[in-house]
């Protein structure tokens, strides 16, 4: 096999390349089944992060794996990024924390699967850290089965009220704190 | 308000590049003795930053990633337009510094091509100033040059994007302390599992081995694949030298794992 690539860190500059016009708007326009997954960012002291960028990845809601292109979509004559067209599910959305820290996603449930999956860059983070927003605590599921209970909560987001669900995600802490991340390899 | 007759905490001196050579040096030396890392350790601590922002648990290794991981999001001709990927046009006017095209393939570990996924860049413009509100290093910023490409591989995993050589830069990780000439690359595989982000260097630069980001890499080869070759034949004629860097996606694949790892 050949050798990979190495990571580098995504840096503190990305903000004018990477986000794009309704990254964190998967769901299309006006679904009535939309959920909405928000959440911190935290670092090892506890103190939310404003440069870390989330990436989602999901099924759509008939359990596809193929998602849709249309994600970055643009304008034909000024060539700015418009978004998405509001009736393809693209499954992929990309948001970065706000100044305090926070992110919203406004998607569809994930049709056969419990989960949402994340992708963490940040600044000071030198290789991607990967990771899965479970919307439902399922006791079938593997990786959650596999898992001590306290590692396990960081994976299950809390249903804050009906369709809204709340992800937090801690880079470092101590194991009932910090978020399981996956090793892929 | 009264102002304040509180002492200011002490802030303690920036450390010195000696400091920062010192711990690279013995980081390098434990390393030597292991086998070779692919990626860099995310606890680096001669790089700053990570000290508070890298997982102290172990990573829960999945040896069966599922359907959905080992699919990934896609993009189509709505997602790009020609002029992305020559980030000198996209002004009324001509950026300044060297213009030059950098050209390559984006492959899986098998050396199969990636097919149309995106490719997303973004760097310092040639006095090493990013066009970000953020960066306040006291060099021009180019009315004429923003740094943001994208375009997609073609069916053989080729990008290529024409822009100029972007210039080094100072950061605080250190007292001096300066990033090599880069350009930072967002990469996407067949599967969300092989997603990537890092940075393209130049060659011979003299400031990698003060570079803790390009040193976290610590082994020798695997950091030497960060950086593009220079290519006569890419260069064109009084118009732009050339620069080829091919890109290997880590990570399982679906396509992978139906020829059986
Ligand atoms: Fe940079």
């Amino acid at each position: 096999m050949t050798a990979p690539t190495p990571s580098q860190t995504v840096g503190p500059f990305y903000g004018y390349a990477l986000p794009f016009v309704g990254g964190g708007d998967v769901a299309p326009a006006g679904h009535a089944g939309a959920i909405t997954v928000h959440g911190y960012v935290y670092d090892g002291a506890g103190q939310p992060i404003p440069d870390a960028l989330l990436e989602f990845w999901q099924t759509g809601p008939d359990g596809s794996t193929t998602g849709a292109p249309g994600s970055l979509r643009r304008d034909a004559t000024t060539g700015a990024v418009i978004g998405r067209n509001g009736v393809d599910f693209t499954g992929f959305g990309r948001v970065p924390t706000d100044a305090d820290g926070h992110y919203v996603l406004r998607t569809l449930p994930p049709g056969d699967s419990p989960y949402i999956s994340v992708c963490v860059f940040a600044r000071g983070l030198l290789h991607h850290l990967f990771t899965r927003a479970y919307l439902t605590d399922s006791a079938e599921d593997q990786l959650l089965a596999s898992l001590a209970p306290e590692r396990r909560a960081t994976l299950v987001a809390a249903c804050e009220r009906d369709r809204v669900y709340r992800f937090d995600i801690r880079l470092q802490g101590d194991s009932d704190e910090e978020t399981v991340f996956l090793d892929f390899g | 308000m009264t102002a304040s007759i509180e002492r200011a905490p002490a802030v303690p001196a920036p450390e010195a590049q000696a400091d920062i050579d010192r711990e690279m040096a013995e980081l390098k030396r434990a390393a030597a003795g292991k086998p070779a890392l692919l990626h860099p350790a995310r606890d680096y601590a001669p790089y700053r930053s990570s000290a508070l922002r890298y997982p102290k648990n172990p990573l829960v290794v999945v040896r069966d990633p599922e359907a959905v991981e080992l699919s990934g999001p896609v993009f189509g001709v709505t997602d790009t337009t020609e002029l992305d990927s020559d980030l000198t046009r996209q002004h009324q006017g001509e950026p300044l510094g060297e213009r030059i095209t950098v050209a390559g393939r984006v492959l899986d570990r098998q050396g199969r091509p990636v097919r149309g996924q995106l490719v997303e860049i973004w760097q310092a413009n040639a006095s090493g100033r990013y066009a970000h509100l953020r960066d306040q290093h006291p060099a021009p910023l180019d009315p004429n040059f923003t740094g943001v490409g994208r375009c997609l591989t073609d069916d053989e995993g080729r990008y290529q994007f024409t822009t100029i050589k972007p210039g080094a830069y100072p950061w605080r990780n250190h007292l001096n302390a300066w990033r090599p000439a880069h350009i930072h690359f967002s990469l996407f595989g067949t599967a969300f599992t092989q997603r990537l982000v890092t940075q393209m260097y130049f060659p011979n630069d003299p400031l990698f081995a003060f570079d803790p980001i390009y040193q976290s890499i610590t082994d020798d080869k695997a950091r030497e694949r960060l950086i593009a070759t220079y290519n006569h034949d890419l260069s064109s004629p009084e118009w732009s030298l050339g620069y080829r860097w091919d890109i290997v996606l880590d990570g399982p694949s679906a396509t992978w794992m139906e020829e059986g790892r």
